[in-house]
């Protein structure tokens, strides 16, 4: 189908695109890669008065390391997170999601500030960011705010970031070296929505877990910290019990949305499957 | 809400055009209707089928998930207009060699995104190509005779 009908602004400037917010609030659409906002106008499920195209906005592009920590500006397209030597070396999770977040020429104009204001559940880089707790700076005409990434996603489609505010930079401490992470996701096609994931980011001393963090998505409606797994798991030896009684707190931990991609059941049943996965991989990648 | 329009210039096929249009006009839709080019295809249009890939300055994008308005200034190549520079004549003869489109309304796309990958110019397993193209759907030909194809035009390349 085709757009409906809207008014379309190019921002010159942050201010600008602040101001613009400030005008229109939640009328107006900041259009970023646009690889999620464009289907939704094409299929007619949503009808903003105004996109604002922060496309020109140079500033909020570009990938640097501050200290112990890589700051990501919102714009920066997938394509580039995927080659960026600085990801490679210092946010290894992330590295290994990316090949995973939808396909070539979505990569090539899709943000990552996009896929974290936007907030879909089956999206990837929300979880990677909760695994390795960043930090969000989200911007209005008042100033600036630090989100916690603990307090930034609300539920489907909702985030901490109000109306009149815009991402700006995302700000992810480098991950420990002592310390192994493992990203892991099933979609029917490679590169499509993902029907279950997990991303892992902890320390493992031969077979024993401690620090662990397991962050769930696409199976709930916001990426999910596995908190009672993660109390059964962490300081244990891994063994068949120690996955059982993981695998069975995950139980109450998540409480998955049933979809056109499977049963409620089945994506338990798989977030079960990648969580031993997972652990698994993290025991053989600590032991490299 | 009345119609907004805004006028956009960019280059499309080594072509400088300037065009008053609809805001809301994705950029398949102007290539198509307001210049002609048709060789780019309108699927599903909303991202997954990448039957309208093009290329904007360099990069294989969907067509249909990008206004028009946003590819102002900037370089457009579509299917016509790498046909016409020879990039991937070698391609589109072995895709015709091994029977890689039956109805042929994939191979646009399918070719400006395998565009990409053979420009990267490294050695790809059939697994690697598989993923690079898995953004492209084919209805016909159960995409064998696709990675075939680009497979063999990505090793003849490289010995040569």
């Amino acid at each position: 189908m085709k757009a409906p009908k809207f008014s379309y602004v190019r921002a010159e400037s942050v201010k600008h695109a602040l101001e613009l917010l400030d005008q229109h609030g939640e009328d107006a659409r900041i259009l970023a890669g646009g690889q999620s906002l464009m289907p939704t106008l094409n299929m007619r499920l949503s009808q903003p008065d105004v996109l604002i195209d922060i496309n020109p906005l140079d500033e909020l592009r570009g990938i640097t390391v501050d200290g112990q920590e890589v700051c990501i500006g919102a714009l920066t397209r997938h394509v580039d997170v995927l080659n960026s030597e600085i990801i490679a070396e210092h946010l290894p999770l992330i590295a290994e999601a990316m090949p995973h977040v939808a396909h070539v020429a979505v990569r090539n104009r899709g943000t990552i500030g996009g896929s974290i204001a936007l907030a879909d559940p089956a999206a990837e880089m929300p979880a990677c960011i909760l695994a390795l707790g960043a930090t969000l700076i989200v911007q209005s005409s008042t100033g600036k705010r630090e989100i916690a990434v603990d307090e930034f996603f609300h539920g489907l489609y909702e985030t901490a970031r109000n109306d009149n505010e815009l991402l700006t930079e995302i700000r992810i401490p480098f991950q420990k070296k002592d310390n192994v992470s493992v990203f892991l996701e099933l979609a029917r096609r490679h590169g499509d929505f993902a029907i279950a994931g997990i991303a892992a980011y902890g320390k493992v001393s031969g077979q024993t877990i401690h620090d662990m963090r397991l962050v769930y998505f696409a199976s709930e409606d916001k990426p999910t910290m596995g908190t009672k797994a993660i109390s059964e798991l962490n300081g244990k030896t891994w063994s068949d019990d120690i996955k059982e009684s993981v695998t069975k707190a995950l139980e109450s931990d998540l409480d998955p949305m049933a979809n056109l991609h499977g049963s409620a059941a089945m994506k338990l049943h798989l977030q079960k499957v990648l969580t031993g996965r997972a652990i698994d991989a993290a025991i053989a990648r600590a032991g490299e | 809400m009345s119609e907004e329009f805004i006028t956009v210039n960019m280059t499309v096929n080594g072509e400088k055009v300037t065009k008053s249009i609809p805001v809301r006009t994705h950029l398949v839709d102007f290539i198509r209707t307001e210049l002609g080019f048709t060789g780019s295809h309108l699927g599903c249009e909303h991202g997954i089928c990448g039957a309208c890939s093009v290329r904007v300055d360099g990069s294989v994008v969907r067509g249909c998930l990008i206004l028009a308005a946003q590819a102002d200034g900037c370089e457009v190549l579509t299917i016509e207009g790498i046909t016409d520079t020879g990039e991937i004549a070698d391609l589109q003869d072995t895709f015709v060699e091994r029977n890689a489109l039956q109805c042929g309304f994939c191979t646009p796309g399918m070719l400006m995104t395998a565009a990409e990958l053979l420009a990267q110019k490294k050695p790809q397993s059939r697994e690697e190509i598989r993923e690079f193209m898995s953004g492209n759907y084919c209805r016909c030909t159960g995409y064998h005779a696709i990675i075939d194809a680009i497979e063999t035009v990505n090793d003849a390349r490289l010995k040569s």
